[in-house]
């Protein structure tokens, strides 16, 4: 139904992975997008949501005369996705499904995203985009130090990079001695994990007594994980790479939404896929180039689970001036920060309500806690303050330490994190009237 | 023959130890022993003290969490061997003890042994039937003074 | 043409299983084409096998019959250490598509690599496993073997992809969230040890979970061994059929050998993997049926070919058809092996990996002993270690951090998480001679 692009002309261009995409001119990427528009409100007249949304505004492919009716189209949220679990937001058969990952919810409930061989196809060559727009090349080997899992991200750049051709080493993540020696004796040529994380990498490397500039990476594709200039400046003085900024979100695909080019001035949309807009989170309306909005993504071409308008949540700014490379292609600014309570830590999406959930589970324990969020070294680091209750109070000590773990099994269960579990007096947090404040987070996340 | 031990729960930074045993003194009440067990962010305070049912409303009026734990005291001569010789008697008998701690007395050279046993009430029995002095709340109290 | 016309809904088999009833005579055809030219690629391309032919008087013209493998020389895992990381590849890295990774038996890692068309016959045999077990196109796996430099998820995943099925690939742990998605998804097919099932049948019972009120019907096992009596218990206790399959790293990965729906014996991909059953002790190899250590020879891998490479593990080859219709030789399952290796969590280890774990934080090696249990159905491995009086210190924090480096040591080779205990000198108990190192407490 939707052609994907071939790559008959990539030994032509090693820096462009899909030319005739991704240099499109604007009149005719517009013309395409409003194509894939008319055909995705179509499509998703399958999904109840849709259609009984598009049934009560009277809504059809025929509504969409230009892309300014995009507007005229509603929101998606997670919550909307939470409420069809598992996976209401079907688009095509279920027989045609053939894979299926998952995301952290605000509650212990993940939200999950299915995907068909095409889609499986496109994420590939999305991937691919810009893993060779950050240097990646055929004749390169590739160590994925993302987990593979539910999770999106070690499975998007695992098929990205054999789409290009280079060589998987599928390491997943954690281990850092043994990254770090497969990494030297294999001779990775790039790596791919959370920025956070190839600090660690240089850290360990020292310990070991190398010197990280000496190891064999050349090309770092990191995302994940909000990050900074600074600690780009850093990684890259520290490993001696190029190190290029990649987002995506497993609701809308995973990554491969968008990327950095060589100019690295921000990260090119992959506008033939996905419609950005990027509004303002109060009024909904739009706002000025270059200011910061949230982003809100309508995927053009996905097949199983399409989304209209979904609220992603992430503020960011959006630049549409041409880009040294060449690429025509809307960029976007890094993450700056979001518009709900939303943490990331160690690239694993948690929500302070997950940490309340875990703490339900424990009999006992008081809805009174409060997360701490650090960045001693290089690695996020999580204590929550628990207040402790007399029912659950011991003169053993091995009970108590008992409590903490369990408390700590708990929170990894829900929200996938392992936290230090601090034990407190009573009366210890303090108490908000309203909204109370539960994070506190010292990282320095933003520029 | 059981003790009332209070055991307080306390944050592990700098001066939360002294703040609940200023409570307690400025009530005038009498500590006769204490044992801290302590991890890098917690601690345990355990206390004997001379009216423990006073010592404990004033600890949880002031927002401590406190509990209240039978332990089992014996009196061993202060010499070496002293405590050997309880604890051959308490392995022997195969009773669990969760944990213990000792002080002495001035007066008479002897060491007092505070055992916390998973059966306290069948310790007591084992500990009696060998003829060991298991010293009740009254006693501990008059050897203080 | 024959995959887009075959009807999966009931009963038939998948297309990528036709060579699965190869008539035996045509088999041995491919088998004998294929022996021959791996031999002459690994010759052709990796010193080790041109050495050790040369020394015998061998080139790659004297294979004329399938019985003429008898005459190459036998590989070892040790040469895949010795050559780390590179020297048994036979193609160029420019063709290598993928690496996998596992820890050899003294710490030090054994890579295997790829090319695409060695991914591509994995996932031939990894559909056709699947597909022997039951799964047709359109069912859902929920792929719980882990992934990363372990095969068994990514070999699983990509099987079920080349299948048609739907994959969840949830990888290992987080007993709550796989039992959540079996039930949500209505899930067909599970992949694991067998022993994390047996754990998920337990956590379930606690959720108030019946799985046998559920969708599930079919659990493809591996990585570890296992009985007919666990089969009996799982199948009971889950209401579903669950098979047994086999698969080595150093060969491919899983898809080696797989039981069909008799579940008596695993047939063998004999197209792609050559069995002998030898004598573990003189080499010589020993007619079907007999019981032996099993040695196999890849007759299609480009990146890396084993010529009769020793499995260490102990079975035997059945050569009598099979209900099933398929013609491939089974193997007995696996029920020891010829060396001390054992498997935990479907992680081979070596007590000589712990020995150098140990080694590398004490200089010297400390008395220890390797327990091996069994709780809620999960396996657990404890390391007792004696304290030394160099590393004994009063304070605690300082024996923790001891414990803490032991721990992290093995961790770090063995890529799991073990239990480390510091115990008294003198309280492990030592018999004549030499300590006995593995305490197995695990039942079944």
């Amino acid at each position: 139904m939707l052609a994907q692009p071939h790559q008959t002309h990539r030994q032509q261009d090693p820096l462009i992975w899909d030319r005739e995409a991704e240099t499109r001119p604007r009149e005719a990427l517009e013309a395409l997008q409003l194509e894939r528009l008319r055909d995705l409100v179509a499509r998703v007249a399958q999904v109840p949501f849709y259609r009984d949304h598009f049934a009560r505004q009277a809504i059809g492919p025929h509504s969409i005369r230009s892309l300014a009716d995009l507007r005229r189209l509603p929101f998606t949220t997670k919550d909307d996705l939470r409420a069809q679990h598992p996976l209401g937001f079907l688009a095509v058969p279920r027989g045609q499904v053939a894979r299926i990952h998952g995301s952290s919810g605000t509650t212990g409930r993940p939200t999950f995203v299915a995907y068909t061989k095409g889609d499986l196809a496109l994420w590939s060559n999305l991937c691919a985009r810009f893993l060779v727009a950050g240097g990646l090349r055929p004749e390169h080997t590739a160590q994925v130090a993302f987990g593979y899992g539910l999770f999106t991200g070690g499975f998007g750049l695992h098929y990205g990079i054999e789409r290009v051709g280079a060589a998987v080493i599928p390491v997943s993540a954690g281990n850092t001695r043994r990254q770090i020696e497969i990494m030297r004796d294999l001779g990775s040529d790039a790596l791919i994990c959370t920025p956070s994380y190839a600090l660690t990498i240089a850290d360990g490397a020292r310990e070991l007594g190398l010197d990280p500039r000496a190891l064999p990476i050349r090309y770092g594709f990191f995302g994940g994980e909000p990050w900074t200039e600074d600690m780009r400046r850093e990684i890259e003085d520290q490993l001696d790479i190029v190190a290029t900024n990649n987002y995506g979100l497993s609701e809308v695909i995973g990554p491969g939404v968008s990327g950095e080019c060589p100019a690295r001035a921000g990260m090119h949309i992959q506008e033939d896929h996905f419609l950005v807009e990027c509004l303002d989170p109060e009024t909904l309306e739009p706002v000025p180039d270059g200011e910061p909005g949230e982003l809100v993504i309508t995927t053009l071409t996905r097949e199983a689970m399409p989304m209209v308008r979904y609220r992603t949540r992430d503020i960011a700014r959006l630049d549409r001036a041409p880009c040294a490379c060449g690429r025509r292609t809307l960029r976007m600014s890094r993450v700056t920060g979001r518009t709900d309570d939303m943490l990331i830590i160690r690239g694993v999406n948690v929500f302070p309500s997950q940490i309340e959930e875990a703490l339900l589970r424990v009999e006992g324990t008081t809805p009174h806690y409060l997360i701490e969020v650090a960045r001693p070294g290089t690695l996020d680091e999580v204590h929550v303050k628990v207040e402790i209750r007399p029912e659950l109070f011991s003169d053993r000590m091995d009970r108590m330490q008992a409590l903490c773990e369990r408390i700590s099994r708990e929170i990894q269960t829900v929200a996938g994190i392992r936290a230090h579990v601090d034990l407190v007096e009573p009366q210890h947090i303090e108490r908000f009237v309203g909204k109370a404040k539960r994070v506190h987070d010292r990282r320095n996340l933003t520029d | 023959m059981k003790l009332q031990q209070l055991s307080v729960f306390l944050e592990n930074r700098p001066g939360r130890l002294g703040a609940p045993l200023e409570a307690i003194a400025a009530a005038g009440i009498n500590i006769l022993t204490l044992s801290l067990a302590d991890t890098a962010q917690f601690g345990i305070l355990r206390l004997i003290v001379r009216e423990w049912d006073k010592a404990k409303a004033i600890l949880e009026q002031a927002g401590w969490i406190v509990n209240l734990t039978e332990v089992v005291a014996v009196e061993v001569p202060d010499r070496p061997g002293g405590l050997a010789g309880v604890l051959d008697v308490i392995e022997g008998a195969e009773l669990n003890i969760e944990y213990v701690y000792a002080f002495s007395l001035r007066r008479d050279d002897k060491a007092v042994l505070i055992f916390r046993f998973e059966h306290p009430d069948q310790a007591i029995q084992v500990l009696l039937g060998q003829g060991l002095h298991v010293i009740d709340g009254d006693e501990l109290m008059g050897y203080v003074g | 043409m024959l995959r887009e016309l075959w009807n999966d809904a009931e009963g038939g088999f998948h297309p990528a299983s036709a060579p699965d009833f190869l008539p035996t005579e045509a088999l041995r055809e491919v088998q004998l084409r294929r022996l021959r030219a791996v031999v002459a690629h690994a010759y052709e391309k990796v010193p080790l096998y041109r050495t050790r032919m040369d020394e015998r008087g061998l080139t790659p013209a004297a294979i004329q019959g399938l019985a003429d493998i008898a005459r190459l020389p036998f590989t070892v895992k040790a040469d895949l250490r010795d050559t780390y990381p590179f020297g048994l590849f036979a193609s160029p890295m420019s063709d290598v598509v993928r690496l996998h990774a596992s820890s050899g038996t003294t710490g030090k890692p054994i890579v295997v690599a790829y090319t695409r068309e060695d991914v591509e016959v994995w996932s031939e045999v990894m559909a056709r496993t699947l597909a022997a077990c039951g799964l047709h196109r359109g069912d859902i796996l929920q792929n719980a073997f882990g992934y990363g430099l372990f095969t068994g998820g990514l070999g699983a995943h990509y099987g079920a992809e080349t299948l048609g099925a739907t994959v969840v690939p949830i990888s290992g742990g987080n007993s709550d969230r796989q039992i959540m998605l079996i039930r949500d998804f209505g899930v067909s097919a599970i992949c694991c040890t067998p022993s994390y099932f047996t754990h998920l049948v337990e956590r379930a019972g606690e959720l108030g979970v019946d799985l046998r009120a559920l969708p599930l019907r079919i659990g493809i096992f591996g990585a570890e061994p296992w009985t007919d009596a666990m089969r009996d218990h799982i199948e009971a206790a889950a209401g579903i059929r669950v098979f047994d399959i086999y698969g080595l790293s150093e060969i491919i990965g899983p898809g080696v050998a797989s039981e069909c729906g008799e579940q008596n014996g695993l047939h063998i991909f004999e197209d792609h993997f050559y069995p002998e059953i030898i004598d573990p002790e003189t080499g010589e190899v020993l007619p079907d049926g007999a019981e032996g250590e099993l040695v196999l020879t890849t007759l299609s891998k480009r990146a890396m070919p084993m010529l009769r490479y020793r499995t260490r593990d102990i079975t035997a080859l059945i050569a009598e058809p099979c209900p099933c219709g398929r013609t491939l030789r089974r193997m007995r399952r696996i029920g020891r092996r010829s060396d001390d290796m054992f498997i935990i969590r479907g992680v081979n280890v070596f007590p000589s990996q712990v020995e150098a774990a140990l080694l590398a934080v004490e200089g010297t090696l400390p008395h220890y002993q390797i327990i091996l249990s069994r709780q809620q159905g999960l396996d657990q491995m404890a390391v007792e270690v004696e304290v030394t009086p160099e590393v004994f210190s009063d304070k605690v924090g300082a024996l923790e951090g001891v414990r803490a480096r032991l721990a992290k040591s093995i961790e770090h080779i063995l890529g799991i998480r073990v239990e480390l205990r510091l115990v008294e000198p003198r309280s492990i108990a030592r018999s004549e001679g030499k300590a006995k190192r593995v305490i197995d407490r695990r039942n079944g």
